[in-house]
This record gives C-alpha cells, sequence and structure tokens, in this order.
C-alpha cells in the first residue's frame, strides 16, 4: 500500500501544475466551508449564549396558552401555587436541570415624576434568577448588583428607558400597575442599575423582586407568569424538554389538555429562525464543497488516465491486476483530497488562530461591539476531512475503473 | 522441450459487418531457449499473432499452448495472473514509467505484479542492472537515458520475474542500427545466462537474421517456418 502511495503520489507531482491547481480548489472549498462553519458558530453560539443565559433561559414552563398572548403580558394565564408545585417537583427531579426561576411577568407605567412611559417588568427572585441567568448581572452597565441581582424595593430600569428619561441609580421612580381585578396600584422604587439591552425578547425588561411584584399586584396567591430553566447544557434541551413534559402531564385543565407547556429558548426567539437559516447555510456549502471535490478531482483524474493510456496498457500487459491499477488510480485521487484537506484545514486553523488575536467586533441589532471568537471543533474538522477524502474517492471511482477494465493491447496502440 | 505450440492458430476481427481475418491457421511451434523472429511486412499479422501468445489477445480458432497452459480458455484476469508469472515484454516504444527510475523501472514487476519482499527486489534488481549494463544508470528517470539505454531497462524489466518466454514487439524500430544490433546480441546473452525464450516481431531485414528461428507471414498466413 505504502509503494501504491508513493507511486500515486509521484504521479500527481508529474503534472504538478494540474495538481496544484486542483489542490487549490480543494484548499479554498475546505478554508471555505471550516471558516464559515467557524464564524457561523461563533456568531450563533454568542447570541444563543447571550439569550439563554441573560433572558430565556434553556426553557420554559407556562400556563396553557399564556406564550400565545405573552406580547400582553396576561396576568389571568399565570400558573396557580398548584401548577407551580408539580412544576417545581418536576424541576427538582430532572438530572440536566441546574437551576429555574419562577416570574412574573407584568405591564406597568414608569414616571420618574416629570415624565411617564411604559415598561415590561420582571418579578423574581434575585439568587434564583441570577442561578438561572448567570449572564443577567453582567449586563447592570450603571449601579451595582445585590443578592446576586437586586434588592427590595428597588428596580433595575433597562438601558434604553435609564437614557431615554435621564436616569441613575439611587434615583427615585414610581411603579403603576393594574392588577387581575382592574384595580391600579402605585409604589416608589429607587433604581438599583440600569440594565444594558440585548436583542430578543425580553431584551428591554425591568427587574423587580418578587414579593415587591406581588405587592405592587395585590397578588395574594403565590402566582407565576413563568418558570425559566437553566440545563447543564444546551445539547440536553430536547431530552430534558421531553422528560418535563411528561412530568408535568398529570396536571390536566377541563378539556383534558395538560395544564402547564414546556417551551424551548428557540420555541421563544425570533433568534432561532436565523439560527435554523445558518444551520442551512452551513449544509449549503458543505453541498458546495462536495461539488468542488467532485469536479475537480473527477477531472483532473479521467485526465489523467486520458494522459497515460498507453501506460495502463503497458502495467497492463506485464500483468499487473486490475484491482491494483484500479487502487493506484483511486489512491491518487485521495492523496489529491488529503492534500488539499491538509492544507485547507492548516490555513482554517491559522485563520480561526488570527480572528481571535485580532478579533472582529460587529453589531447585531441593539447590540454594539459583539466580539467573535471563532472556534473550531475536532470532530468538524474530521468530518470535513473524510468528507473530503471520500468524495475525492468517489470521484476517482470511475475513471479508476476504466483504467482497470482497459484492454492492453488497444491501450498499447493508443497514440 | 517447446514453450509455445500453436495449431491452426486464427484470429479474425470483426469491422462492422465486415470479418477481417488477421491470422490464418498458423501452426508453429517454439522451442525453449530459442531466439524466434516472426517477419513480415505491416499488416501481415505478426504483432496479432505475438499478442495471442502474450495472452493480450484471444485467439478466433485453432489451440495455443504456451508454457503447457491452453490460454484461449484463460479469462482477463487469469490472463493477467499468467502473464504476471510467466511472461515478459518489451515494447517498440519502450513503455518505461516516467516517474521512476531505471532501477524502479526493472522493480516494478517484482513489486506491483508478483509482491516479493524488499530484499529479494532489490538483490534482483541490481543483479539485472549489471548484467543489461545499466548500474551506473539506476537512478537515472527515462528521460535523463537514451533509446538504447531505455530498451536495456525494457529487456531487465521484462526478465525480473524471471520470466520463461519473452515477447518484443518491433523492439528495435525505434533505435538505430548500432542499437539494435547492441539490443538482440544482450537478448541472446541473457537467454544464454538465464534460459529464457525470446520472441520479437520485426519488419527490418537487417536485423532478422540476428535470430535463431524466423517465421515469416504473409496476410495473416504462416509461409517459412525455418
Amino acid at each position: 500500500m505504502a509503494k501504491i502511495l508513493s507511486l500515486a503520489a509521484r504521479n500527481l507531482a508529474r503534472y504538478w501544475r494540474r495538481t496544484l491547481l486542483t489542490s487549490g480548489l480543494i484548499i479554498l472549498g475546505v478554508v471555505a466551508v471550516l471558516l464559515f462553519i467557524a464564524v457561523s458558530g461563533s456568531f450563533k453560539g454568542l447570541i444563543v449564549g447571550q439569550i439563554t443565559d441573560s433572558m430565556l433561559g434553556h426553557l420554559q414552563l407556562h400556563r396553557r396558552g399564556y406564550v400565545a398572548s405573552i406580547d400582553n403580558l396576561p396576568l389571568n394565564l399565570n400558573m396557580k401555587p398548584a401548577a407551580v408545585a408539580v412544576a417545581e417537583k418536576a424541576l427538582g427531579a430532572d438530572p440536566a436541570v441546574v437551576a429555574w426561576s419562577p416570574r412574573l411577568k407584568f405591564g406597568a407605567m414608569f414616571s420618574n415624576f416629570t415624565e411617564t412611559t411604559s415598561i415590561r417588568l420582571n418579578g423574581v427572585l434575585p439568587e434564583r434568577e441570577a442561578a438561572a441567568m448567570p449572564m443577567l448581572a453582567k449586563r447592570v452597565v450603571q449601579g451595582s448588583v445585590a443578592n446576586g441581582l437586586l434588592e427590595r424595593g428597588k428596580v433595575l430600569v433597562p438601558e434604553i428607558i435609564a437614557r431615554g428619561m435621564k436616569l441613575k441609580p439611587g434615583d427615585t421612580v414610581v411603579l403603576v400597575a393594574t392588577n387581575l381585578d382592574g384595580s391600579v396600584n402605585g409604589q416608589n422604587f429607587v433604581v438599583q442599575g440600569v440594565l444594558g439591552d440585548v436583542t430578543g425578547p425580553g431584551g428591554r425588561d425591568g427587574y423587580v423582586h418578587l414579593e415587591d411584584a406581588r405587592a405592587l399586584l395585590r397578588m395574594t396567591e403565590g402566582e407565576v407568569s413563568e418558570i425559566a430553566v437553566r440545563l447543564k447544557g444546551l445539547g440536553m434541551l430536547p431530552a430534558a424538554k421531553a422528560r418535563l413534559e411528561a412530568a408535568v402531564a398529570g396536571l390536566r385543565n377541563p378539556q383534558g389538555e395538560s395544564v402547564l407547556q414546556v417551551h424551548g429558548w428557540d420555541q421563544l426567539s425570533p433568534f432561532a429562525n436565523i439560527a435554523r437559516i445558518i444551520d442551512l447555510l452551513d449544509v449549503f456549502i458543505r453541498v458546495m464543497l462536495v461539488g468542488i471535490v467532485l469536479i475537480a478531482v473527477m477531472n483532473v483524474m479521467i485526465m489523467a488516465v486520458y494522459e497515460r493510456i498507453r501506460e495502463i496498457g503497458m502495467i497492463s500487459a506485464i500483468g499487473t491486476p486490475p484491482r491494483r491499477i484500479l487502487a493506484l488510480f483511486l489512491a491518487e485521487g485521495a492523496l489529491l483530497g488529503a492534500a488539499g484537506t491538509a492544507i485547507g484545514v492548516a490555513l482554517s486553523f491559522a485563520v480561526v488562530y488570527a480572528l481571535n488575536v485580532w478579533p472582529v467586533h460587529f453589531t447585531f441589532g441593539r447590540d454594539q461591539q459583539l466580539v467573535l471568537a471563532p472556534a473550531l471543533a475536532a470532530g468538524e474538522v474530521v468530518l470535513i476531512g473524510a468528507i473530503v477524502v471520500v468524495i475525492a474517492i468517489l470521484a476517482s471511482l470511475q475513471p479508476a475503473w476504466k483504467a482497470a477494465r482497459m484492454d492492453p493491447i488497444t491501450a498499447l496502440r493508443h497514440v | 522441450m517447446d514453450v509455445v505450440v500453436a495449431r491452426n492458430l486464427s484470429k479474425t476481427y470483426q469491422a462492422g459487418a465486415v470479418a477481417v481475418p488477421a491470422v490464418r491457421e498458423a501452426s508453429f511451434t517454439i522451442a525453449r531457449g530459442s531466439l524466434v523472429a516472426f517477419v513480415g511486412p505491416s499488416g501481415s499479422g505478426k504483432s496479432t499473432l505475438l499478442n495471442m501468445v502474450g495472452c493480450l489477445d484471444h485467439p478466433s480458432g485453432g489451440t495455443l499452448e504456451v508454457l503447457g497452459t491452453d490460454v484461449a480458455r484463460l479469462d482477463r484476469h487469469a490472463a493477467a495472473g499468467f502473464r504476471g508469472a510467466h511472461l515478459g515484454f518489451i515494447f517498440q516504444d519502450f513503455n518505461l514509467i516516467p516517474v521512476l527510475s531505471a532501477a524502479e523501472n526493472i522493480e516494478y514487476p517484482l513489486l506491483m505484479v508478483q509482491n516479493r519482499p524488499a530484499a529479494e527486489r532489490q538483490a534482483r534488481v541490481a543483479e539485472l542492472l549489471e548484467a543489461v549494463g545499466m548500474a551506473e544508470q539506476a537512478a537515472k528517470r527515462p528521460d535523463q537515458l537514451s533509446g538504447g539505454q531505455k530498451q536495456r531497462v525494457a529487456v531487465a524489466r521484462a526478465l525480473a520475474s524471471k520470466a520463461k518466454l519473452v515477447l518484443a514487439d518491433e523492439p528495435t524500430a525505434n533505435l538505430d542500427h548500432d542499437t539494435a544490433y547492441r539490443i538482440l546480441a544482450l537478448m541472446k546473452k541473457m537467454r544464454d545466462e538465464q534460459g529464457t525464450t525470446f520472441v520479437f516481431s520485426t519488419h527490418d531485414p537487417k536485423i532478422v537474421n540476428e535470430a535463431e528461428v524466423i517465421l515469416t507471414l504473409e496476410d495473416g498466413r504462416l509461409v517459412n517456418h525455418g
């Protein structure tokens, strides 16, 4: 085998310009695919991480129908204490769940005594919210963090409102909310800090303590609007979601439907569609790579066979077994693919390294100065390498088969 | 003992609806260790006859035994195996592999055809390079060799696998007369040293007389055996 590979390598070197051109195409394809995977993966990971770690969690539990009306923040679709207990029991028993945070979401009027605007608020238990959303505290761009997030009687104000109303930490504001019965209640809060905006649902929400929220809404029961859940890893989402759905399925409404619904982050954030488009582009660019390798290698191998017909006739005439002739040409194709992959992978790692040394900043939606940190996973590199080599061998199969089947007399007479 | 026994050997090619006879009813024998020439003008059938003896082509009629094997019955794979095990070939255009050195070209059938161990290959290649007077040029590639040197390497390659029968189609056609005589002298020397039977085709009357047995063909018929 080593001798066949050595002979194949020499044959490739014989037509070095053609070999260089074909390898160049393969290198270009490999670099394009690996860089796309690295950069798009970094972008996707960055945004998804921001969404899941600072706003949505990996999944959420709601009362049936709440998500369909989520823009109105309907208080009448909150989870009752019995449902919350069922949900928390299921969450406590699931091995993939790291933390969860009950939230009471509501809309309110927000006033600094001279100006008034509307605001979406989350009533949270600070320590539990901080445990479930580890990046939330990092979004505090002004002011301080207490109890993992905030203290009783204080509010975290989204930057877009703080900037417009010229608020700073320590300022007093008034929150006015309408409760489930339609009565209005107001309460003073002190601005604890200002939260940086991020793209996506909840990215421009404010935060208060859960008990303050209940007091403002004059809520006597321990209702919550949603429970945001953090898992050990994003990859555990499908299995954990299925387990939780099964665990809470016993709680039924009069129509026989499950009272509680479990939603993954991808069902709650429009970015999931962008992520799907990125995945689709990823597939598309891999198909392009397959096409490039197939056409380039097949073309060069067809030429190689055509130009060496007399040589093939000679090696066949002196008794070289057809399978060895086949192996010789397949080895040439495989070497072309392997060499192209090796150089392409090396170049890709170099470019990825450079992108980490000199990072690229970009803006996405309202998020400024996002930093790409592309990385190449070993699994992806091995997969791309395997695809290229296998396609190169497949592309060589027809010319190699033709060479192996060639009639030596006809081949020796070829001019 | 005869290495080739042909009885009423025929070969007919089909050109569309027309049958073109290339060899007609040829009967002959070739004795072990002889130097035989197939002679005749272009199109007389000498190459076709050589191809059939070399198991590169199947007869249309008659019987053909090479080294005791009825080669007409061999399929493509068996014929390749037979050629690799027992026959050697020398070609008019030398047909050396351009990316290999002279030594590697000689080694090729031992490695790619017979799969011999490295030590045996190296010993055999060194022996043959010495025998054909090419030891000094062992590392040179074909494009660095003269026509005569290339054909010497080709002779060594044909003998590398210890072939009992070497077939050469117009081996001197691309050589000047002096070089052609030297190649034929080399064949005789190798025949004497290794007991190999050489069969070559030629239409060059000046070198025909170097052969010990001359089989003359005209229009596919064997007209002279002597």
